[in-house]
């Protein structure tokens, strides 16, 4: 687009937070034409917390609008609410709690992101008419000038760096996507929201999944699910009983907590079976593996099925692409179906398997059925269904996908 | 940009001649009321004067006028204040699903408090039928509270006939009248109701007064205690400057009644006529027979509302979509649910309110500028190009 700053409509999406309150101000003084628009997401009464008094003053509590609304105010900025909550609860709510039912430890922000802050909201903004979608992520984007592909690229802050939530943009999306913040420490926002005399410039920022009240997300599964079975028996690897649960919906795999077993050994939940209302508890040696598949991939930097993006991204690449080596299924750990797609090469990246887990390296094979399967290079511990696996070259999101 | 301004159901601006009034009253006449000195007694006479003015404009006695703080304190003294009064006689309270929000959540509030309260349906016109009144009423119900006109769809109800069912059988009956008082002519005595919501701003006074008429006799509890103010049922220093507004701004309503009507009822026709012929599958929404033509309430289906106010909001249009909820956020209207439209088809919703300011101008620009605004968003809506 080569509109000029004035002429190019830019909608922020503001949380009420310190970080989108920055990105809507700091776009409005570059000299863009700016809107704040707020998600309604969700109501107290939908996930059970009508009379939490403790959980005001976060997304979508009324606290929040109203601090999006005054920073849009004394900036002279537009601002409107969306009401998106039943589409947020049909997309993030409901499949957050279906994860569970069936054993997975769900990324809803991962979901919230693609499906509806990019799917829904940004159509939503082509509808009001904007060149651009803004957010607050700390996260970059880059257009490789040859291929014309965009990448999403790590933020410079690298104890903010939210990239590993957003490996689900796609190509169009990310034509129309700002990450103002990419290029900011976290410190450096504090100081501009105080220089713009935004009120919310030193508030603290819950980093929980917002819809979950004080982190207890099994209120909510119980809310949305009242005929679960209850307690259930615990196995050892070996599968003898040794215990009883509180509900396999409670547990993770990887968790500690919760498990009420006569050891002096430490126990780790290494399965969970819905069907059979039973959890698997182990060694922490028994939480570590190697392989693992990757369902509903979605490659950012990269498409490895069209030629011209098979390439190693940067100089100092860890990327490498084996167009020669055929494949050959390395394993018999599938979860999911899929055989080795046979003319695709195989990438060696680095995969990123939880929020706080530092990427490894890893051999990735594209399957036929679009699924991915990963070889750690080195076993990692608790490598758990549900979870987002993202794939990097250094900074640069080559895709990513969820742990099947 | 041109700025046209299509919400005065929402408020209206300050009639300068209301502005000249008050004043006075805002710098020298600034006393306490209740204050027994000079200053209190000239600040007094003002606002007993302003009794009597409104009284006059809406046909009732002036001991029977509380000044509140606006309809939304009116609807819930009257709501709230008779439940409690009358609780030894019954707890059963009978309303519509088409209230303001400032009659339903009163409702909503005395339910939890082990009330128990009926919802009236409607029509598609959304109108309620003296019938089922009728059979709604009970040994034990105390109070019947009916809008007079819809603030979304500008339908009127019968108000006077249904106020004849409820006193049939000794219940008493409250209506907000807040969009209809100042456009069409309402007699309290003609209409015979015994409580009657009041606002302002809505007849080009100033925001924060409106008033509780209630007929003498009625028994109501107070909400806000405090001081002996207006009679011992409303405590609070009187906001006379603003009392002295709302007298003035009804009686000018009055007098030039006739005048606005015709002109904003030919504006409406313009404006509706325009839409049908130049947006495809526009639906209105209403009671074409008992309409108060201040209101066009329209769906158009394939779009979607937030974007059509978003729309025309960036190009100086100012309408409505549906209520507002406390977040800001548009709900789909209750409104339009309650008259049988789908909620998909609810969620495009845009309310057209006109006002005395309103020009020939204003409905041009509307009609040039919202026909390729839907056009655009309908193309943008994959499930409306497989319809089409």
């Amino acid at each position: 687009m080569n509109k000029s700053k004035q002429d190019t409509l830019v909608a922020v999406a503001m949380s009420g937070g310190v970080d989108s309150s920055v990105v809507a101000v700091k776009l409005k003084l570059e000299g863009y034409n700016v809107i704040g628009l707020t998600m309604k997401l969700w109501d107290f009464s939908e996930i059970g917390a009508e009379e939490d008094k403790t959980i005001s003053r976060r997304c979508c509590s009324l606290e929040m609008f109203d601090d999006a609304r005054s920073v849009c105010y004394k900036y002279g900025i537009p601002h409107y609410v969306l009401n998106m909550h039943e589409d947020f609860h049909e997309t993030v709510i409901d499949d957050f709690v279906k994860e569970y039912l069936v054993g997975r430890t769900p990324n809803p922000c991962v979901i919230c992101n693609y499906k509806v802050k990019w799917e829904l909201l940004e159509n939503k903004t082509k509808q009001m008419g904007c060149d651009y979608l803004a957010t607050g992520h700390y996260a970059r984007i880059e257009q490789d000038a040859e291929t014309g592909r965009y990448s999403i690229l790590k933020g410079v802050d690298a104890t903010r760096d939210q990239s590993y939530f957003l490996w689900g943009l796609k190509q169009d999306s990310l034509a129309r996507t700002m990450f103002p913040l990419g290029d900011l420490r976290k410190t450096e926002v504090r100081k501009l929201a105080q220089e713009y005399g935004l009120i919310n410039a030193d508030r603290e920022e819950s980093r929980e999944i917002c819809f979950v009240p004080n982190n207890d997300y099994t209120k909510l599964v119980e809310k949305k699910e009242p005929n679960l079975p209850g307690k259930g028996v615990i196995r050892d690897t070996a599968g003898n009983a040794v215990g009883e649960h509180e509900g396999f919906y409670k547990y993770t795999v990887g968790q500690r907590r919760r498990i009420e077993i006569k050891t002096n050994q430490k126990k780790y939940v290494t399965k969970i079976i819905p069907e059979k209302n039973e959890i698997v508890i182990g060694d922490d040696e028994d939480l570590f593996d190697q392989i693992f598949r990757v369902k509903e991939v979605n490659w950012v930097a990269l498409d490895p099925r069209s030629p011209e993006t098979r390439k190693p991204i940067t100089a100092t690449s860890h990327t490498h692409i084996n167009h020669d080596t055929a494949i050959t299924s390395s394993d018999n750990h599938s979860r999911a179906s899929g055989n080795p797609l046979p003319q695709a090469p195989q990438i060696t990246a680095l995969a990123k398997i939880r929020y706080l887990h530092k990427p490894v390296p890893a051999t990735l094979s594209l399957l036929t059925d679009g699924n991915v399967e990963v070889k750690l290079h080195e076993a990692q511990r608790a490598i758990t269904p549900g979870q987002s696996c993202v794939f990097y070259d250094g900074d640069i999101v080559l895709g990513g996908g969820k742990i099947a | 940009m041109k700025q046209v301004y299509l919400d005065y159901n929402s408020s209206t601006p300050l009639d300068p001649r209301v502005l000249e009034e008050m004043l006075p009253y805002l710098q020298n006449n600034y006393g306490n009321a209740s204050s027994i000195h000079g200053v209190g007694q000239r600040a007094r006479a003002g606002l007993e004067q302003s009794r009597e003015r409104l009284a006059v404009s809406l046909n009732c006695r002036p001991d029977e006028l509380y000044f509140t703080s606006g309809a939304t304190e009116a609807n819930n003294l009257a709501i709230k204040g008779v439940a409690d009064a009358l609780a030894h006689k019954g707890k059963h309270i009978i309303t519509t699903r088409v209230e303001h929000q400032a009659v339903l959540e009163p409702c909503e509030y005395l339910k939890r408090q082990g009330y128990d309260v009926s919802y009236l349906e409607v029509d598609s016109g959304g109108r309620v039928s003296i019938d089922e009144l009728r059979s709604a009423l009970r040994e034990d119900t105390i109070l019947v509270s009916i809008i007079y006109v819809n603030n979304e769809t500008g339908t009127i109800q019968d108000i006077k006939e249904l106020a004849a069912v409820a006193h049939e059988h000794k219940v008493l009956f409250h209506t907000d009248a807040v969009q209809a008082i100042g456009r069409m002519p309402v007699d309290i005595r003609d209409l015979d109701v015994d409580l009657l919501s009041v606002s302002a701003h809505k007849f080009y006074g100033p925001k924060g007064v409106g008033a509780l008429f209630a007929r003498v006799g009625t028994r109501f509890t107070p909400v806000i205690h405090g001081g002996s103010h207006e009679r011992g049922k409303r405590a609070g220093t009187e906001n006379i400057a603003a009392a002295v507004g709302m007298a003035r701004a009804l009686e000018l309503a009055v007098a030039e009644m006739d005048e606005r009507r015709s002109h904003v009822e030919r504006l409406i026709d313009r404006l509706n006529t325009g839409i049908l012929e130049r947006v495809p599958s526009a639906r209105f929404h209403g009671d074409r027979e008992h309409w108060l033509k201040y209101t066009m309430f329209f769906t158009f289906p394939g779009s979607d509302g937030e974007a059509i106010l978003v729309n025309l909001d960036m190009k100086g249009i100012a309408v409505s979509s549906g209520s507002a909820c406390t977040s800001g956020a548009t709900e789909p209207s209750h409104v339009l649910l309650a008259m049988g439209v789908p909620s998909e088809e609810a969620d495009t919703a845009v309310r057209f309110s006109l006002g005395k300011d309103t020009t020939d101008a204003d409905i041009d620009y509307v009609l040039e500028t919202l026909p390729p605004i839907i056009e655009n968003l309908r193309q943008m809506s994959p499930e409306y190009a497989k319809a089409e």
